[in-house]
């Protein structure tokens, strides 16, 4: 008995279809068809069409503020990832000329990963408090005379734990790319005369495309797509746009929240693909 | 003549810029700078876990900043018997229980995924855009998309339902993509030689593929495993009446402010070390085994 192979493949797939159509496609559809619903109030769904909830999120100026906050630590995370990620990869491959050095410090740098984010996240407090590490330590040293208020519960407290997260989703993509650099080009360079400022410019930056672009929309989704860092270490100072989303469940208004998220979700795609269109992730991941 | 100085000259400048490259030439000072760049991260990455690690050991009278207060294990005592933390030990053995489900259903589907995936079909770029869709979108309104469903369907949302699923939408590509970068090292050439053999479609998986992509599908396990143990926010909405460890955890960093969050971390993240551990000991002794039988031959 022979199958087709384009038969034999669909059956390969066809157990993730199982998972995929029943808890991304339909959920998604779900919530598409909640945002064009009404609501009574008590968090039953009235089905009528109506665009109500959608004019209410784009015409908010809540809304506007939401993304704002959203986008400012979407950027922000971003940067600082992808500086911090780009160069400790670039360290790690040309820098350590030990091939098994380099790979006890990768691994070191990926531990962290597999331990629990929210327990990552909170064990910044005993450190960014008013009464924490950093603060005793400057003001025993007499650098400030009274406690920094904004290491803790405030945006820069969200950075510093987005950062802390999710710079290890750069460095495992970027280095995965620059490993695959043929070092002989980088010598070829340094001998007809290029600078190190060139190099990394001509060479380094355009052969690690894939990776930064695979490590950006890993983070640029996961900041997106939080709140909980930003309710817990801005201390209620900042929202997210997923938070206010939340806010809305609890409170049974599904139509609004859906179209909110609808809308997010919109925003999300549309920059995942932008990201998408500078690379062909599947060519590189399998090559 | 006269230009062979110069051009000397102009290589031992050269000669003395390739410091930068890998095999040759003393340390350039980008290296001293990156080095300390690394040092700097590596420091900040385990700097507070340890801090919280260490003042999960304090006495009853501990707080939740140093200096530190006496040195006891008051505090685990108190995570697993204080009521006021809620359901501690459930919580941890409901999320073991269902990260192990997730592990093996991501190992098995993600492998047959993965070979579907080796060559062209006829809706491929569906399914993958699919997968990416999944990955990326917000865990949160996923989650409520599913809890919508299935109040729609009259199922109740339980952590062995909707919750398993909806943690595989997350589990699921992020296996896939691992197992297309593990695959791209499997030279065909050896399936080829088996068919040559003889060997069924099924000898051929069994006796050739799994064996040597071994090691990554352990990768994928691993990743399974804490995908899932780690999961929050498609889970908040479809757990059920009953939580996870990270919705307890969740719960209690809005709750409670004693060093009992501390222990709890330090508890999971032994538990985490422990999964590290097994699992890279598991490649290395499939590494081993290869090279003994190697050798044997």
């Amino acid at each position: 008995m022979t199958l087709s192979r384009p038969l034999v493949s669909w059956l390969y797939v066809s157990p993730l279809m199982l998972v995929l159509i029943p808890f991304f496609v339909l959920p998604i559809l779900v919530v598409l068809v909640a945002s064009v619903f009404e609501t009574d109030g008590f968090g039953s769904l009235i089905p009528t069409f109506t665009l109500a909830n959608y004019a209410n999120v784009l015409t908010s100026g809540l809304t506007f503020n939401l993304y704002f906050e959203t986008v400012k630590f979407t950027v922000l995370t971003w940067f600082f990832t992808l500086i911090l990620g780009f160069f400790v990869a670039y360290f790690l491959v040309f820098h350590v000329r030990n091939q098994l050095l380099a790979i006890g410090l990768f691994l070191i740098c990926t531990v962290p990963f597999w331990t629990s984010n929210i327990i990552r996240m909170i064990s910044w407090i005993p450190l960014l408090g008013k009464e924490g590490l950093i603060n005793s330590a400057l003001l025993h040293l007499g650098f400030i005379h009274e406690p920094l208020g904004f290491l803790l519960y405030s945006s820069f407290a969200v950075v510093v734990a987005y950062v802390h997260q999710l710079t290890i989703f750069m460095v495992v993509p970027i280095f995965n790319s620059m490993a695959r650099i043929d070092k002989r080009v980088v010598e070829a360079a340094f001998d007809v005369g290029a600078s190190r400022f060139d190099i990394m410019r001509l060479i380094i930056v355009p052969l690690s495309k894939s990776g930064i672009a695979l490590g950006s929309i890993f983070v640029v989704s996961i900041v997106m797509g939080d709140f909980f860092v930003t309710k817990v270490m801005s201390g209620g100072g900042s929202a997210s746009v997923v938070g206010a989303f939340y806010e809305d469940i609890s409170v049974l208004q599904y139509p609004s929240a859906a179209a909110s998220a609808v809308v997010l979700t919109l925003v999300l795609m549309a920059t995942i693909s932008l990201i998408l269109r500078t690379v062909d992730i599947r060519k590189e991941i399998t090559r | 003549m006269s230009a062979a100085p110069q051009m000397l000259a102009s290589a031992r400048a050269r000669a003395k810029r390739r410091a930068i490259a890998p095999s040759r030439g003393g340390r350039p000072w980008t290296f001293y700078v990156l080095a300390a760049l690394f040092t700097f991260y590596v420091v900040a990455l385990y700097g507070p876990m340890i801090c919280i690690y260490i003042l999960s050991f304090q006495d009853v009278r501990g707080g939740l900043v140093f200096p530190m207060k006496g040195l006891s294990l008051h505090w685990f005592v108190d995570l697993f018997t204080q009521v006021r933390t809620g359901d501690v030990k459930g919580a941890f053995d409901r999320s073991i229980k269902l990260a192990i489900l997730v592990t093996a259903i991501t190992v098995v589907v993600s492998f047959m995924a993965a070979m579907a995936f080796r060559r062209r079909f006829p809706g491929d770029n569906i399914v993958f855009a699919m997968m990416i869709g999944s990955l990326v979108a917000p865990g949160l309104v996923l989650g409520i998309g599913v809890g919508l469903l299935f109040n729609a369907i009259g199922i109740d949302t339980s952590w062995y339902g909707s919750a398993l699923g909806a943690q595989l939408s997350w589990t699921l590509p992020f296996g896939v993509l691992v197992m297309f970068a593990v695959m791209s090292r499997f030279d065909p050439a050896w399936e080829e030689a088996a068919r040559d053999l003889g060997a069924t479609a099924w000898q051929r998986i069994r006796l050739v593929i799994i064996p040597v992509l071994a090691p990554g599908l352990v990768a994928v396990a691993l990743f399974g495993f804490t995908l899932s143990y780690d999961e929050f926010a498609r889970t908040l909405q479809t757990a059920g009446p009953q939580n996870t460890l990270p919705l307890e955890i969740w719960s209690m960093t809005l709750n409670v402010t004693s060093p009992s969050l501390y222990a709890l971390g330090t508890v999971t993240t032994i538990i985490s070390f422990v999964i590290i551990g097994a699992a890279l000991g598991t490649i290395v002794l499939i590494q081993k085994r290869r090279g003994a039988r190697a050798r044997a031959h």
